[in-house]
């Protein structure tokens, strides 16, 4: 298990919890490994003597050591508990901390869904593990040791038996787990599958009943469905065959120790109690390989889950803060790019930008116009150094964004995500999300400006509703719209909407512009757009074409020098239409 | 989106884990139960009586597993018995030769024992399975018949849960806790009775103290964890909401530098669950070593007890050896019914949960002389429609249209104006309050609903793609389409050029939300789909909203070539994607405004005029103004 004793270091803090708790199970388990001796002790001393004083002594220290054995049984348990929640409460921290640091590359590989199933399901499952080791990972062996020495001593003769029945139950037990685990592993494949069909009914319900698939939908459900129960019938019948065959050969062990004991009695060379006691000890350790190789499979799952735990913790952001990075950064709003070719992954692949040059005065308002996959996104998600370029720089008045310190940066940079995300709590908390201190007077200026004002005070509790699930269902272009007073509210020097009215309709649309137009001053702005009409005012426009700037001007400039902007143009307006520069 | 991001988290991690480590046990293992909340069923004899409806198709073998269980259990209980006959009758005598008899004796019982131990897992296994997947296939057939509303008003994560984890819970009880509960009672009674037959003033000791102690253990811990546990899921649901939010906003967290912020959130959650867990775990972790401290001291009072009977000559030897195992026998079933109470009320919950399921109303059922129509026309009529999702707010107030076979109808307006339920009436998502609809003359209500729905072709703005190839993904719009069709379906969607671009081509897999594609690469298969499917009414809800302007004209002239002579529904901000229409209808506040082609809207300087000159008026540079509003004009009739 390499992966999970990499996160050992997150017991380390409470080292002493972790070594008392199987230090207490050491005491639980020698008292349990006592009391077969005790009854031999009663049976041989006590009855076959008929001395009574034996026969309660012996009871009163059976009671005796019960608790005992009770005191370090709770005390382990206690101490497990200690070590095992605090290990994962920190290591839950740790790995949530380092998600934080994480930047839009790492991001991009990890995945949302993986992330969120590594910091709940996995963080349990590894707890749950520590847990468990502490507690049964010396209680069993420490049980099967324990049961095969202390046979040993209550009949050398009979302890001949361990010697063929634990090898004889090895093996069973190896070749099931070698036969069940490819099973269960199918059995979990043919279950995903099947809650893949449901989800995807559920989720895809309108195209379903669109395209009248319910047939269709039905049979692949029912094969699914058929295909697991076959799966399933197979594993648990496969499984099955454990628990008699480990009864069989435990109570073949009782028969045999009942031979050869009764041989042993008969000429004296041993007593009744003794039988009793081993085969009290038989049992002991012949349940205890069980138990070992139950928790080596549930050791196996926990492995998994340290696996992608480590990968997180052992990813490197890739973008971090230069050792001179300045922490103090006012800039005017001169952004440029100085020959920047940009990849996604790592710097291998093609690149998605190359060789972008181009310079934004303050106060100015560049947009990018081109196709779908043409770059635009990429190339504004590296003026806040959401990634870093592979060639050339990104500056702001004149100086780098890998010199700048990450969060000083972007409270420069005010963004308008494309997917508008907002956050459980009010519609006031999450306007001023860029900013907590800002006033309900701000709230709401920024709000009027994304024309967002006018709907969310027809809310009952205006800026006071919930957003989220039990809250408000806003829809997706006042979702948008709250994103755009999340942006403005910073008040940054740079300000950049990655199509952030595609849900909107057009004359909300053109209002926010007009508003925008008021608040862009002092301000230089990048707008990402379809609608040929949002870019008509920039002073800039930038039209790409696969990851290249082919043009760069205002609109009549434009009008005049590129064609694919006049195509453009011409698509959204009518096609007939010629209009003289 | 984000929302449903969410749900679809929360399903992974109710994704149910297939445990080969408990099914290996045979039981589950002890405080199993305490670990979950324990929940109650409504009405037991009900939902019994139902699950038995299932079960009865399994009578034959669930009667053969019946005989089988009842003989297991008394060879269990036989065991031990021959156990004690053995120490007292052939070895304290020294009898040899009756020895290897009884010992004989006592291996053709421990093989019977094994093999109807392996005999009734082995049928109940699939007499269980069998059963679990007729629920699993009535559930799902079920809410395929179930209304849109149905699926707006419940939570998918919810319903996945009825097919995952309740069924699931129906599963393990019948598998392996049916066969354990008769097995326990069975053993509990044959226990106690060949205790009392054999010795019954030791056997008296066992039968009381026991069960007392045990109980009042478990009474104790059980009232202490319940309230712990209560906490600590409260915690645990707390920071796990807090976990999918923050990392699904991840990006906004880093744009707007909020780390810190939401480190010290998640700081304070995270202490209040460790707190909370700690306390709860520690409570729960008393139940082992008090279960372990019960069988000792249960062991010590019998040691005891039997040795002072056997001294005065009222137990043997051979008895104190069997009432030790009979101890355990007894003592392990009591262990087991306490869980197995638990895990029956939580099945039974779950059973109920599926039936509740399974008792929804189905969708608007089909008429009784439903018209079965092949071949439509496309003539659509709306004549005063009236709808509303819910009763207090009307969606649509008396909307009347007229669509010719072959007319381009566009639907135009502001958020929320009604547009997209037009669509949802056309297609019988929702049945209407009050008006009609009228296709070909028939009320849309004497239609079969099917035959309606297949001949519709729609597009929906949030395209919906399966965890399967593009080629299939393209196919579902016409299941016996050749490849060869499927192609030249992408090819007139555009979208063939960037498919060619996957890695694997047509037969790149699609992850199950499509998020390896863009939006607009998105919207241009469910394109390809819909022509694929080669409608005689088509309808496209914003189905182009994320596909740049330029390969949009271009689809659209495919469009329109495919569509001539069939009628189509166009919903679209953009002013470039309506234009050609034959009719424009402005819709707002539930009520069509305006209508009339593009130039007699502009004319008549209204609703429309507004909303599609505003954006120029509203553009502040200087330069610009003049020449926009010569671009107004020009698309103005002279």
């Amino acid at each position: 298990m390499p992966a999970t004793r990499k996160l050992a270091i997150f017991l380390k803090p409470y080292w002493h919890w972790a070594t008392l708790a199987p230090l207490l199970m050491v005491l639980e388990v020698s008292m349990d490994l006592l009391q077969p001796r005790f009854i031999e002790h009663i049976i041989d001393e006590g009855i076959a003597k008929s001395n009574m004083q034996v026969v309660f002594s012996t009871g009163l220290w059976m009671v005796g050591v019960a608790v005992i054995g009770l005191i370090g049984g709770v005390g382990c348990g206690i101490f497990t508990v200690l070590a095992s929640q605090n290990f994962g409460a920190d290591l839950r921290q740790t790995l949530f901390a380092k998600v934080q640091a994480l930047s839009f590359g790492n991001l991009d590989t990890l995945e949302t869904g993986g992330l969120i199933t590594r910091l709940t399901n996995d963080v349990t499952q590894v707890t749950e593990m520590v847990s468990m080791l502490l507690r049964v990972m010396v209680r069993v062996p420490l049980l099967m040791v324990g049961s095969l020495i202390m046979g040993y001593l209550t009949s050398p003769r009979l302890a001949v038996l361990f010697l063929v029945l634990i090898p004889v139950v090895s093996v069973v037990l190896l070749r099931v787990i070698n036969r069940a685990y490819p099973l269960f592993g199918g059995v979990q494949q043919r279950l995903d599958r099947l809650n893949t069909v449901m989800q995807e009914n559920l989720a895809g319900v309108r195209v379903v009943k669109a395209f009248v698939r319910t047939k269709h939908e039905l049979g692949r459900f029912q094969r699914a469905n058929a295909d697991l129960t076959d799966h399933n019938i197979q594993a648990v019948r496969t499984v099955a065959v454990t628990m008699p065959l480990m009864m069989l050969a435990l109570n073949t062990g009782i028969v045999a120790a009942l031979w050869i004991g009764g041989v042993s009695i008969d000429n004296g060379g041993m007593q009744v109690g003794q039988v009793v006691a081993f085969i009290n000890y038989l049992m002991q350790a012949l349940m205890a390989l069980m138990m070992i190789s139950m928790l080596t499979m549930r050791f196996s799952r926990a492995e998994a889950s340290s696996v992608r735990i480590g990968e997180v913790l052992a990813s490197r952001p890739e973008i971090q803060n230069r050792p001179q990075a300045q922490a103090e950064f006012a800039p005017k709003g001169a952004v440029a790019f100085d020959g920047v070719t940009f990849h996604y992954n790592g710097n291998h692949g093609d690149p998605v930008l190359k060789d972008i040059r181009f310079s934004a005065s303050p106060g100015e308002t560049v947009a990018l116009l081109g196709a779908t996959g043409a770059g635009k996104s990429s190339l504004i998600s590296l003026i806040p150094r959401f990634y870093d370029v592979a060639n050339g720089r990104v500056t702001i008045d004149n100086v780098d964004v890998r010199d700048v310190d990450e969060a000083t940066l972007r409270q420069k940079i005010g963004f308008a995500l494309q997917e508008s995300v907002l956050f459980t709590g009010t519609i006031r908390d999450n306007i001023r999300y860029g900013r907590p201190d800002a006033s309900d007077e701000e709230v709401a200026a920024a709000a009027q400006a994304a024309q967002a004002h006018d709907f969310i005070m027809s809310f009952p509790n205006g800026y006071d509703s919930i957003v989220g699930q039990r809250g408000v269902n806003l829809s997706g272009g006042q979702k948008q719209r709250i994103a755009i007073a999340r942006a403005l509210i910073t008040d940054p020097a740079v300000l950049i909407l990655d199509d952030s009215t595609s849900a909107v309709d057009v004359e909300t649309e053109a209002k926010i512009q007009a508003a925008l137009a008021k608040l862009r001053r002092g301000r230089t702005s990048f707008i990402v757009a379809q609608r040929i009409s949002t870019v008509l005012a920039a002073d800039k426009i930038l039209v790409l074409d696969d990851g290249r700037v082919t043009a760069v001007g205002n609109h009549a400039e434009l009008m005049e020098s590129s064609p694919i902007y006049q195509e453009i143009y011409a698509s959204q307006l009518d096609n007939g239409v010629v209009i003289d520069g | 989106m984000a929302e449903k991001t969410t749900t679809s988290h929360r399903e992974e991690q109710n994704r149910p884990q297939v445990d080969l480590a408990t099914s290996m046990m045979g039981r589950r293992g002890p405080g199993m139960h305490m670990t979950g909340n324990i929940e109650h069923a409504q009405n037991l004899s009900e939902t019994v009586g139902r699950l038995w409806g299932y079960l009865r198709q399994q009578r034959a073998t669930l009667m053969l597993a019946g005989i089988i269980v009842v003989i297991n259990t008394l060879l269990t209980l036989v065991g031990p018995y021959l156990l004690a006959l053995a120490i007292d009758q052939y070895i304290i005598p020294g009898d040899l030769p009756g020895l290897w008899r009884i010992g004989g004796l006592m291996l053709v019982v421990y093989g019977a024992n094994s093999l109807t131990t392996w005999l009734q897992a082995y049928i109940m296994a699939g007499a269980a399975q069998h059963t679990v997947r007729a629920l699993r296939n009535d559930l799902f057939a079920r809410i395929q018949t179930f209304s849109l509303r149905f699926f707006d008003t419940h939570n998918h994560g919810d319903l996945m849960s009825r097919l995952t984890n309740d069924i699931e819970n129906v599963n393990n009880v019948l598998s392996e806790n049916v066969t354990q509960l008769v097995s326990g009672l069975l053993s509990l009674v044959g226990v106690a009775g060949i205790m009392l037959w054999i010795n019954w003033r030791l056997a008296l000791v066992v039968l009381f103290m026991q069960p007392l102690l045990m109980l009042t253990v478990t009474r104790w811990v059980a009232k202490n964890t319940r309230v712990g546990f209560r906490d600590q899921q409260a915690a645990l649901g707390k920071l796990n909401g807090l976990i999918e939010e923050t990392v699904t906003g991840q990006r906004v967290v880093k744009a707007y530098s909020r780390e810190p912020l939401v480190l010290a959130d998640f700081a304070a959650d995270n202490q209040t669950l460790r707190r909370a867990a700690t306390k709860a775990q520690i409570y729960a972790g008393f139940m082992g070593p008090t279960m372990n401290f019960i069988s000792n001291l249960g062991l010590a009072v019998l040691a005891g007890t039997g040795g002072w009977l056997a001294v005065s000559g009222l137990a043997t030897v051979g008895t104190i050896a069997a009432f030790i195992n009979y101890a355990r026998q007894f003592g392990r079933p009591l262990n087991e019914i306490a869980n197995l109470y638990n895990q029956l009320q939580s099945a039974v919950a779950g059973a109920e949960r599926v039936f509740a399921t399974l008792d929804e109303r189905a969708e608007l059922a089909n008429a009784e002389n439903a018209l079965s129509l092949t071949e439509l026309q496309g003539d659509v009529v709306f004549k005063d429609v009236c709808f509303g999702y819910d009763v207090q707010t009307p969606v649509l107030k008396g909307v009347n249209l007229h669509a010719k076979p072959g007319e381009i109808v566009a639907l135009v307006g502001p958020t929320g104006a009604g547009k997209t339920t037009i669509v949802n009436l056309l297609t019988r998502f929702y049945d209407i309050d009050s008006g009609q609809i009228i296709i070909d003359g028939h009320d849309l209500r004497q239609l079969h609903r099917h035959d309606l729905r297949r001949q519709l072709g729609i597009v929906l703005q949030d395209t919906f793609l399966f965890a399967d190839s593009v080629m299939e993904n393209i196919r579902y719009g016409r299941l016996e389409a050749t490849d060869d069709e499927v192609i030249a379906a992408a090819t007139l969607a555009n979208a063939d050029q960037f498919i060619h671009r996957l890695p694997q081509g047509y037969e790149t897999p699609l992850s199950e939300r499509g998020s390896n594609l863009s939006q607009g690469q998105r919207q241009l298969l469910a394109i390809a789909r819909a022509i694929l499917a080669n409608p005689r009414i088509l309808i496209l809800d914003e189905a182009t909203s994320s596909v740049d302007t330029r390969t949009e004209q271009h689809i659209q002239e495919a469009m329109l070539r495919l569509m001539a002579g069939r009628t189509s529904f166009v919903i679209a901000h953009r002013l470039s994607t309506i234009r050609n229409a034959d009719q424009i209808l402005v819709i707002n506040h539930g009520e069509i405004i305006e209508r009339g082609t593009h130039e007699s809207l502009l004319a008549q300087q209204g609703f429309y005029y507004n909303l599609y000159t505003s954006q120029f008026r509203a553009t502040s540079s200087a330069a610009v103004q003049p020449q926009t509003a010569a671009t107004v004009q020009a698309m103005l009739p002279a």
